[in-house]
């Protein structure tokens, strides 16, 4: 099988069509058990009382923000170094959806911090860099649609990608020793060091949900993305029709 | 070359010097807005000086980065440039080295008179002049990259600050701490530093993607 058949746009149209249920399915049955466990299994938190179930959304968001960002400059790079037009496309496919997961990983946690912290929002360092990530996520996804000509937002996104890479240890860093220094109400997110099992595994087959969600809508959205870009192909024209 | 780029460059801005002035002006009335809106009390004043001066600085060096290259850009010497045999990094980085002399060095000079009005003392002064110069050349490196995507787009200054912003915060951060330390009498030494580092980071690395994205812009 030659895999680099499907590096071509017109070819993995068709193929992405057809993985897009078997990604789409198992992560809605995972979603629905991941919350069963998580809302009914789970154990009461004896501090946080029922308040801390929020965690089984927010945990996995901001994980898949994260992760999202450093797929997202990766298949940036691919697309620039090999000028390959799929993975460019792949990126701008998955900077949405990274910046849908970052927004929701702000959203809960300060939903989360009301009840806990007594504030929906504190200068803490995680939510000051998650932040400063939706920032970058926005910085790229504005570059890439303020420039008409595709090659070169392609281009242009990859190398801001790749530099916000670069970034984002010496942003955290940053934003931690500025933290520290501030004394601000800096309360661990996870406060005891173990959590139950049942708890962990909730996290767990979220994050899993998660991850097939992403998959999923990220070949959705690279289909609609491969279809506005060959309109001018023929083959394109059928496909819309 | 790379001499022929930095005088050439501060002959151009010595003939648009209201530009390079308006940038100082801006920084200048964005600083003194600070006071009016939060009201003359000294210590609070005081105590959001680092904060208010280094946010003021990223704004007037965001704001000069649209002179770094949009004039070669529209009247073609760019292009000629990115055409020579010398090494676009050195041109990238004379025009930056330009900048900065004309915006990051008039605006940290300047800096102890507006500190002044915020009541800081000597010591804190001479930190925050050092800070300013140890940083602005760092934003003016960062920033070229931003300037270099956003090249020749509609809405360029906009995006430019979307994109740059998010960059500066490191120097945000530890510029106005060291300033912070030098007020409470902490240890400076660190945060001055982490800014060295970083404005050795940048002088590596930001040239080469700010030529990687010329290239992309002028394709």
């Amino acid at each position: 099988m030659n895999w680099y058949k499907y590096a071509s746009p017109t070819n993995f149209y068709p193929l992405a069509g057809k993985m897009i249920p078997w990604f789409a399915i198992p992560s809605a049955i995972l979603f629905v058990l991941g919350l069963y466990v998580g809302f009914f299994v789970a154990p009461t938190d004896f501090q946080q009382g029922d308040a801390y179930r929020i965690i089984f959304i927010h945990v996995p968001s901001a994980w898949m923000g994260m992760f999202l960002y450093l797929l997202m400059a990766f298949y940036a790079a691919i697309g620039w170094a090999f000028n390959a037009r799929l993975s460019s496309m792949m990126a701008s496919a998955i900077s949405i959806t990274g910046a849908m997961f970052t927004a929701l990983s702000l959203v809960t946690g300060s939903l989360w911090g009301k009840p806990t912290w007594g504030t929906y929002w504190v200068w803490d360092a995680r939510l000051t860099s998650t932040l400063i990530l939706l920032f970058l996520y926005i910085g790229f996804i504005s570059l890439q649609a303020s420039i008409d000509d595709r090659s070169r937002a392609d281009r242009a996104g990859a190398v801001l990608a790749i530099v916000g890479v670069i970034n984002v240890p010496i942003i955290y860093f940053s934003v931690q020793w500025w933290n520290t220094l501030h004394q601000g109400a800096s309360i661990r997110l996870l406060g005891k060091p173990t959590i139950a099992p049942p708890m962990m595994a909730a996290m767990l087959i979220i994050l899993a949900a998660c991850w097939l969600y992403s998959i999923a809508v990220v070949l959705v959205r690279l289909r609609q993305i491969i279809v506005e870009r060959e309109q001018t192909a023929a083959w394109a024209a059928e496909a819309r029709a | 070359m790379f001499r022929w780029i930095v005088v050439r460059d501060l002959t151009l801005a010595w003939k648009s010097r209201v530009d390079v002035l308006s940038t100082l002006f801006f920084f200048l009335i964005v600083v003194s807005l600070f006071p009016l809106g939060i009201g003359p009390e000294t210590n609070l004043l005081r105590l959001i000086a680092p904060g208010v001066v280094w946010v003021a600085a990223l704004l007037a060096s965001m704001l000069s980065l649209g002179r770094l290259f949009a004039n070669d850009y529209q009247d073609g010497t760019l292009e000629q440039l990115l055409l020579t045999p010398q090494p676009l990094y050195l041109v990238v980085l004379g025009k930056v080295l330009a900048l900065w002399l004309v915006s990051g060095v008039p605006l940290a000079l300047m800096s102890p008179v507006l500190g002044i009005q915020f009541g800081l003392s000597g010591n804190t002064l001479f930190v925050l002049v050092v800070s300013l110069l140890l940083g602005t050349p760092v934003l003016a490196l960062i920033g070229s990259i931003g300037a270099a995507l956003t090249l020749g787009l509609r809405g360029g200054g906009l995006l430019l600050s979307i994109l740059v912003l998010p960059l500066y915060i490191p120097v945000l951060i530890f510029g106005s701490g060291a300033v912070d330390a030098s007020i409470t009498g902490m240890g400076l030494q660190g945060s001055l530093s982490l800014l060295g580092a970083v404005l050795v980071l940048s002088l590596v690395f930001a040239p080469w993607a700010t030529s990687a994205a010329l290239r992309i812009s002028l394709e």
